[in-house]
């Protein structure tokens, strides 16, 4: 399981920060897109991976590290994921502005 | 716990409250709007003054706001220390001025320009206060959404572009800054401030590599904002497209990641650190000093005064991170009083800016070749202007212009010579802060800078002054309003005052550098914070 989180960890920081530095805006926002995805599987991750163990404690239950797990990660990415959210479509309406402005997609607004 | 203790969680719900009640006001009454900002900005302005006075006489040296009453190290706190409450008075300051500046006309060329500064401002008073890593990342972002909107306030194509830039790279940053923090979060399992500097000393040597590893990521988060070469190129070209009362404010901006820069690497990486301590100084002191380098030759070779402005900016951040990087505590205080008096000289540089050049046509000078950074201001000229004109406007903004480049050159009298001066004692005269070591060659190379970009910014104002107020060609004078000038002379004022008090003003920012060069307290005071009501009091 750890393998293959960190792949996915990698590959979409790879395609994230790749398509970051494309010249055109879409390219832009879907690496932006990518790599907030990375970022939160990776925050995800450092509360330690465990199968079956709940964040919350049970009525009654006593909570222990065995049989539960880390649940500030999971508050924190619940967090950045509304964040990183907002963050995009507000990136997208100034893309539009800029396509709308200058007539290209281009990063820069000319060729 | 009493009314005071409350005080220290107004400078965020206030201006909160107050943008959520300016959003459904109608658009035709934002004359009503800004004077409802403007009051609630004043009344978080003598919050802050009274929580600077608790701050400065406390014997505690800080306090702590357990919000939803968790003890320190399981619920998320708001620490006052004298810093912070430092921050909270100028930011203030700051929004009084550019506020009153705005509601001229500039709050016209665009929608909810009054809420989103209000947001902005909830933002920027959270970060200085809040002692939680994760919730820093919180009020960076609320900062962060609300300066987008600010920078596109007023639209044209050039802002969208600069804004286009300014939001990817901060998106890009952000990312980082959340990389970091988990990555400190996965090696210490904290994120409070004072118990993190507790845990530091002591986690293993196969933690403290992931440890350092967030550490750094997060310092580049910080760099970013704050502009460091090769991470700011950004900042001037966003900065002159925005509209002045903006670009203004956002004189602080650069500020925030300065001052959690300071407050992060003296909390957490003072001497209490064990193998981490000093951690990221060389990389603070020699990126410091690139980024003066990068300033003042950028303030030499701009043309337009909005790009001289943004270069200025650099190299007032760059001249605080270096002076952090030094790591000495006698700079700091220095360090300090340059903060407030570059700050506040900046912010009404760029205010004064766009009054000097409305009597310029943009095409008449043809070296300004980033002039049509403004060109969209005169589809708004139509609009009907009121207010009271000026008399002797060449003379008044004149004078303010003469004000900004001593100010900005760090010449005697005024306060920009005082803080050079502080740093520049301090640096040779560590006093109680270190021993008698000798100067080190980054100790001169970062004198001779401080000195050289001072020339750099006094020939370059020079320039520019001759330029624009001897050598004008159309000798058209403009029509500058009381609203417009008042924050001017307002923030000149109150550099004048900082110069004038300047040996209580530099005892306040030693008795600063003191308490964060001794972090024991400041933890102390979090890790053993009260509990309110009557099931608390341990």
């Amino acid at each position: 399981m750890e393998l293959v989180l960190s792949a996915a960890i990698g590959v979409l920081t790879a395609s994230g920060v790749w398509l970051l530095f494309r010249p055109r805006t879409y390219q832009v926002i879907i690496g932006l897109s990518l790599l907030s995805y990375a970022v939160n599987l990776f925050i995800f991750g450092m509360g330690r991976l465990r199968v079956n163990a709940p964040p919350l404690l049970e009525p009654g239950g006593a909570g222990g590290l065995l049989t539960h797990t880390d649940p500030i990660p999971q508050a924190l990415v619940l967090t950045a994921i509304v964040i990183g959210f907002a963050m995009t479509a507000l990136f997208l309406v100034v893309l539009l502005a800029s396509r709308g402005f200058t007539g290209t997609d281009h990063v820069d607004g000319r060729e | 716990m009493n009314g005071l203790h409350h005080l220290i969680v107004l400078p965020i719900l206030l201006p909160l409250v107050t943008a959520a009640v300016l959003i459904p006001v109608d658009e035709r009454n934002r004359t009503t709007k800004g004077v409802i900002g403007f009051v609630s900005t004043m009344l978080v302005f003598l919050a802050g003054v009274v929580l600077m006075r608790a701050a400065a006489t406390s014997q505690h040296g800080a306090s702590v706001y357990l919000l939803g009453n968790w003890p320190a190290p399981f619920g998320i706190v708001l620490v006052l220390d004298r810093l912070s409450a430092l921050m909270l008075v100028l930011t203030s300051v700051l929004a009084l001025a550019t506020q009153a500046f705005s509601m001229s006309k500039w709050h016209r060329t665009g929608h909810h320009f009054h809420s989103l500064f209000q947001l902005m401002l909830a933002g920027l008073n959270g970060a200085f206060l809040t002692g939680d890593l994760f919730n820093l990342f919180v009020f960076f972002e609320m900062m962060l959404a609300a300066s987008y909107g600010l920078l596109l306030h007023g639209s044209g194509p050039l802002r969208v572009k600069a804004g286009l830039h300014y939001i990817a790279v901060n998106l890009a940053a952000s990312s980082l800054f959340l990389i970091g923090v988990s990555m400190i979060y996965g090696a210490t399992g904290t994120l409070n401030m004072a118990d993190l500097a507790m845990r530091i000393g002591t986690i293993g040597p196969e933690s403290r590599m992931l440890m350092e590893a967030g550490a750094a990521l997060l310092g580049i988060a910080f760099l970013v904002k704050a502009g460091m070469w090769p991470l700011g190129f950004w900042l001037p070209a966003a900065y002159s497209a925005a509209t002045p009362p903006v670009a203004a404010i956002f004189a602080i901006l650069t500020k925030v990641g300065v001052y959690i820069l300071l407050r992060l690497s003296l909390l957490l990486f003072g001497s209490d650190a064990g193998n981490s301590a000093g951690f990221g100084q060389p990389v603070l002191l020699y990126g410091g000093l690139l980024t003066i380098g990068f300033g003042a030759i950028g303030v030499l070779a701009s043309q337009a005064m909005g790009r001289l402005a943004g270069y200025c900016v650099l190299v007032s951040s760059g001249t605080l991170m270096a002076a952090i990087g030094l790591g000495n505590g006698a700079v700091i205080g220095g360090a300090l009083f340059y903060l407030v008096s570059s700050t506040l000289t900046i912010c009404a540089f760029f205010l004064l800016i766009e009054l000097v050049e409305r009597a310029r046509d943009a095409g008449a000078d043809v070296l300004a070749v980033t002039m049509e950074a403004y060109g969209d201001i005169d589809e708004n000229e139509e609009e009907k202007e009121e207010g009271v004109a000026v008399p002797g406007t060449m003379a008044v903004l004149g004078l303010s212009f003469s004000a900004c480049a001593i100010l900005l050159s760090g010449l005697p009298p005024l306060s920009g010579f005082i803080a050079k001066f502080a740093m520049l004692h301090g640096l040779f005269n560590p006093g109680s802060f270190g021993g008698d070591a000798p100067v080190s060659g980054a100790e001169w190379t970062y004198t001779a800078l401080l000195i050289l970009s001072g020339l750099a910014a006094m020939i370059a104002m020079n320039r520019v002054g001759i330029r624009t107020f001897w050598t004008s060609i159309e000798g058209t004078i403009p029509r500058v309003f009381l609203i417009e000038i008042a924050p001017v002379l307002m923030l000149l004022a109150v550099c004048a005052f900082l110069s004038l008090q300047a040996g209580s003003a530099m005892r306040y920012m030693d008795a600063t550098a003191k308490a964060l060069s001794e972090p024991q307290n400041y933890i102390g005071r979090v890790m053993s914070a009260p509990r309110a009501g009557p099931t608390g009091g341990q």
